[in-house]
């Protein structure tokens, strides 16, 4: 096996310890001001939310990017490409059941439309 | 120690499933003895059941989805003859838990074990040859795929005799299949076959679209693929999409059933609905997997015999792009009777009605595609007319199911029941069956006998049409689907007409079985020498039939669509090397078809509550997997100079028959 | 087949074609772990969807200790980094460093289920099992999915401990070690998901 395949088997890097550094350091810090958000209660109660879907959102690019790698390099496209497919999919699944039951309770069950 | 296994669970008192069993043991005794008199057992074990070749799995499939046409179907005579019969205080033949069972295994069957074998076995065996590739891109990952789905297979028809099926219909919709209301093994059963099979099919999808991204023959690129190949890789990304929410919908249902949870049950916050939600979620795009590489082979199969491009295949690859997409968004057309508000059942609706746009993308390309083009009325020819007749007919009832209050009217009626099978049987079924012509000397190396092959298609037509029609009209006056028996006496003469209809196209079944018999002993007559009987396009028919196992002995340069086609034209088809170089093959390997059965164990040991082999079963598929991981030894070099030699028998005899009758030999042949 | 075949290392002109460089496995695996996405989307709507059928049995607000929770996120999170470690002494050609890292891997990973299944027991002990209701059918559901897939990845760290000192660090063992960690930090992303939305929603 070829070194240049190897290069492309693995997105052209393999991240280094200064990066893996940075990224374990981005995660505590995401990870501990999720739980602050919620534990020490000193946020206001109409934030929390919106703050936590923020920090969900930070948290999972940062993993991607710097423990599994993904990158918009073009070798990388294929599985970029596979990733926005998912993706798609699953926004469909989530946000389209939510939805469509949501929308069953409400009509059908008016004493569950809070849930 | 047998958990809720006892000799009372075999249903001696049913004289139906007595007398079956009775022809299954002495089937299989005569199959089994005349396996081992002859000597077969080390050729089936060395040369198909360990296989890793891509077109043997592909013909395995294709044999295992024949045979469970023959069961499927049986259950759907059984079915009209029935409702034939119980009219008006008639109870007719079959009690309603043995009719019950029936409807729930026919369609299971058909979708589950009948199809989708069928399909996978078509891409098994055309995808790599159709783009230049020596195997699909994990071998040994197919043949366990292929042994997962063998696996569904054979608890589905263990589940005939030991035990009982499940009454709960095709999808087992909740709270129906739950514990309180199912309490027997049918369910179970029904779990348990398609999550073995669906893990086979979610594994060869991913396999599938590898081989095709990565696996292309130089100079391909991805839209100058085949578009039966294009048809593949949308289907399996649907598969790959897809069917992890099934494998998800039943396991909830597993665990409500198995633990006690309570996620679609009656009581403590359940939410049946949420099942019917999350299995149309998988259930739509799962008919849209069945369709699409039909339209595929009936795409080859059009340009081929008008000895034309396709027309449009641009469009056409946009066109089944836009399909997959489209069918992810639709599946709550199957239960807008639920009682979401007018803005979620319009969303749906009006998405269902905008992919008849692109379906009609389609059947003007292939319109398009004759017109003008000098069409041989071969047996595959007649099925794809056939198809595009009935395929139009029922997307035109499909557009009208999905006005939400037409819907309201005909849900569940037997004009839904018309409706699908006029989609799966126009299309699904006539496309399986016109590739099983078109693609035949393909796999075996002879063509099929085109006497017989236009009886069986004539049978079929005609009786789809003669069943159908009459449930088209039965809906509208108000029948239901899954009735045992009904008090109307002015529904039976209709009743009477689709019986006869099933019986035309019980006819059409016996003649292809006919056509496969005859065919194989005339195959001196009908042999394929050059590899491209038909006059062919594309890759697959510029190497030999049957193709040898490397496929190519030197991979094919692509700079065009039709690139064997082109090659003909320019007289560069059929070219002789001065030198072969070693091909990397992968070795055969037993750990497929061990894991299969090991499956089988499991699924069994569950259905049934005896943990301890449940538990073995699972152990052993483990081990098996882990011990095939330090197996270094898995694939091997073909000599060239080995190659070389099945290359010259086989192209030195043909460039004399090339002299003989010009270019392209097998058109002149067929013409 | 044909037995005339010779298993010797080639290096031929079609070589390069064929011979799984890797590449092609990683990209598989990686629609693989997209399936299992699926799966977990699955999961998760159903979870939404079940967020308030607590069928008068205990809410979210009441069973989850938020300090235990973050104390398996930290552990899942140095597994993730322990891993990365282990990965960058393989592309180092460090075979005992690589041994060495990923049995911290495997502690902490191990940890975190041991974690699990103290918080899981303790619930069923409390009478909050899956079957008290519809919220904690699809919590235990959920969570246990992810547990079982850290469960499958420590099986395979164990098997790739074995597979590395016996064959050292070869293109295969490679290829399989870059799979799990594609697998065990996917399993970090999923948790991240599991501790917002099952989680510390569920306290509000």
């Amino acid at each position: 096996m070829s070194h240049a395949h190897e290069q492309a088997a693995h997105g052209g890097k393999h991240g280094t310890l200064s990066s893996y550094l940075v990224g374990f350091g981005l995660s505590l810090v995401l990870t501990l001001l999720s739980f602050g958000c919620v534990m020490t209660g000193m946020v206001p109660h109409h934030l929390i939310v919106p703050g936590l879907m923020v920090f969900c959102v930070a948290q999972v690019l940062v993993q991607l990017g710097f423990f599994l790698h993904m990158g918009i390099a073009p070798e990388q496209r294929e599985n970029l490409m596979v990733a926005a497919c998912a993706l798609l999919f699953i926004a469909i699944v989530v946000i389209g059941s939510l939805w469509v039951l949501h929308n069953m309770n409400v009509y059908m069950v008016p004493g569950m439309s809070h849930g | 120690m047998f958990g809720k296994l006892s000799l009372s669970s075999i249903p001696f008192d049913q004289p139906i499933v007595m007398v079956t069993l009775l022809m299954v043991a002495i089937g299989g005794a005569a199959l089994f003895g005349g396996i081992t008199y002859f000597r077969k057992w080390g050729y089936l074990w060395n040369e198909w059941f360990t296989t890793v070749d891509h077109k043997k799995i592909g013909i395995m499939y294709v044999i295992l989805a024949l045979v469970m046409l023959l069961r499927g179907f049986a259950d759907a005579i059984m079915m009209r003859g029935q409702q034939a019969l119980a009219a008006a205080g008639d109870q007719g033949y079959l009690p309603p838990h043995h009719f019950d069972q029936i409807f729930s295994a026919h369609g299971t069957i058909m979708i589950f074990f009948m199809a989708m074998p069928f399909i996978v076995g078509l891409m098994n065996l055309i995808v790599p040859l159709q783009i230049g590739a020596r195997d699909v891109a994990y071998p040994f990952l197919n043949s366990l795929s292929f042994w997962l789905t063998a696996s569904g297979v054979v608890l589905i028809m263990l589940s005939l005799f030991i035990g009982e099926f499940s009454t709960a219909g095709w999808l087992a919709y909740p709270p129906l299949s739950e514990l309180q209301f199912s309490p027997g093994v049918g369910v179970d059963y029904y779990i348990w076959a398609l999550q073995l099979s669906g893990l086979g099919t979610t594994l060869s999808g991913i396999n599938f679209i590898v081989t095709i991204l990565r696996m292309r023959t130089p100079g391909m690129t991805l839209m100058k693929m085949p578009v039966f190949s294009w048809t593949a890789l949308v289907t399996n990304v649907l598969i790959v999409a897809a069917f992890p929410i099934l494998t998800v919908t039943l396991a909830l249902l597993g665990a409500d059933r198995y633990l006690g949870m309570h996620f679609f049950t009656n009581d403590l916050g359940g939410n049946a609905m949420m099942y019917v939600n999350l299995i149309w979620i998988w259930g739509h795009p799962e008919v849209y997997i069945l369709m699409v590489p039909c339209f595929g082979v009936f795409s080859e199969i059009i340009s081929t015999f008008s000895g034309k491009p396709l027309f449009g295949y641009k469009s056409m690859v946009w066109a089944t792009v836009a399909i997959g997409v489209l069918s992810f968004l639709v599946w709550l057309h199957h239960f807008f009777t639920m009682g979401s508000g007018a803005n979620v059942n319009a969303f749906f609706g009006i998405a269902t009605m905008v992919i008849s746009i692109p379906t009609g993308v389609k059947v003007f390309n292939w319109l398009f595609t004759m017109y003008r083009g000098r069409i041989r009325f071969t047996v595959p020819v007649l099925w794809t007319i056939g198809f595009m007749v009935t395929f139009v007919i029922g997307g035109m009832t499909g557009v009208l199911l999905a006005v939400p209050g037409a819907d309201f009217v005909l849900h569940n009626s037997l004009f839904l029941i018309a409706h699908f099978h006029n989609m799966i049987i126009g299309g699904v079924v006539f496309g399986c069956l016109a590739a099983l012509n078109f693609w035949f000397p393909k796999a075996f190396g002879f063509k099929l006998e085109e006497r017989w092959g236009k009886w069986s298609f004539w049978c079929w037509l005609v009786g789809f049409y003669v069943a159908f029609f009459p449930l088209y009209a039965l809906g509208f006056m108000g029948a239901t689907r899954r009735m045992q028996h009904y008090d109307n006496p002015a529904w039976q003469p209709y009743f009477v007409v689709a019986f006869i209809g099933a019986a035309i196209i019980m006819a059409g079944i016996g003649f292809t079985v006919l056509q496969i018999a005859v065919s194989i002993r005339n195959r001196a007559a009908n042999r394929d020498l050059t590899g491209d009987p038909w006059g062919g396009r594309t890759l697959e028919w510029a190497t030999s039939s049957p193709a040898p196992f490397y496929n190519f002995a030197v991979l094919p340069e692509v700079s065009e669509l039709d690139q064997f086609w082109a090659d003909k034209e320019h007289k560069r088809a059929y070219p002789r090397h001065a030198h072969y170089a070693d091909i990397h093959m992968p070795r055969n390997t037993g750990v497929g078809v061990v894991m299969g059965g090991l499956a089988t164990v499991l699924g069994f040991g569950l259905i049934w509550h005896i943990w301890w082999l449940a538990i073995l079963g699972l152990a052993g598929m483990i081990g098996a997997f882990i011990a095939r991981s330090y197996d270094r030894d898995v694939d091997y070099y073909v000599p060239g100079a080995e190659v070389e030699k099945i290359e010259r028998e086989r192209l030195v005899p043909l460039s004399k028959l090339i002299d003989q009758v010009g270019a392209a030999p097998a058109e002149q042949k067929v013409a | 087949m044909n037995t005339s075949v010779i298993t010797a290392g080639h290096d031929v002109a079609g070589h390069h074609e064929h011979h799984d460089d890797g590449s092609k496995t990683l990209l598989g695996f990686w629609i693989y772990l997209m399936s299992d996405c699926l799966i977990f989307s699955g999961l998760f709507a159903t979870f939404a969807v079940m967020a308030h059928a607590y069928a008068g049995g205990p809410t979210g607000k009441e069973i989850f200790d938020l300090k235990y929770v973050l104390g398996e996120t930290m552990l899942l999170l140095v597994s993730s980094f322990t891993f990365g470690m282990a990965m960058l002494n393989m592309h180092a050609g460090r075979r005992n460093k690589v041994l060495a890292w990923l049995a911290i891997t495997f502690l902490f990973g191990a940890a975190f289920v041991g974690m699990e299944i103290h918080e899981f027991a303790a619930l069923i002990h409390e009478g909050a099992g899956p079957d008290r209701s519809a919220f904690l059918s699809a919590y235990f559901t959920l969570v246990g999915t992810h547990g079982l897939h850290v469960t499958c990845g420590l099986i395979w760290i164990v098997v790739m401990l074995d597979m590395v000192r016996r064959h050292g660090l070869d293109a295969v063992v490679k290829r399989r070690l870059s799979c799990l960690s594609l697998f065990w930090h996917f399993l970090d992303v999923i948790w991240i998901c599991v501790f917002t939305f099952v989680y510390l929603h569920g306290v509000l």
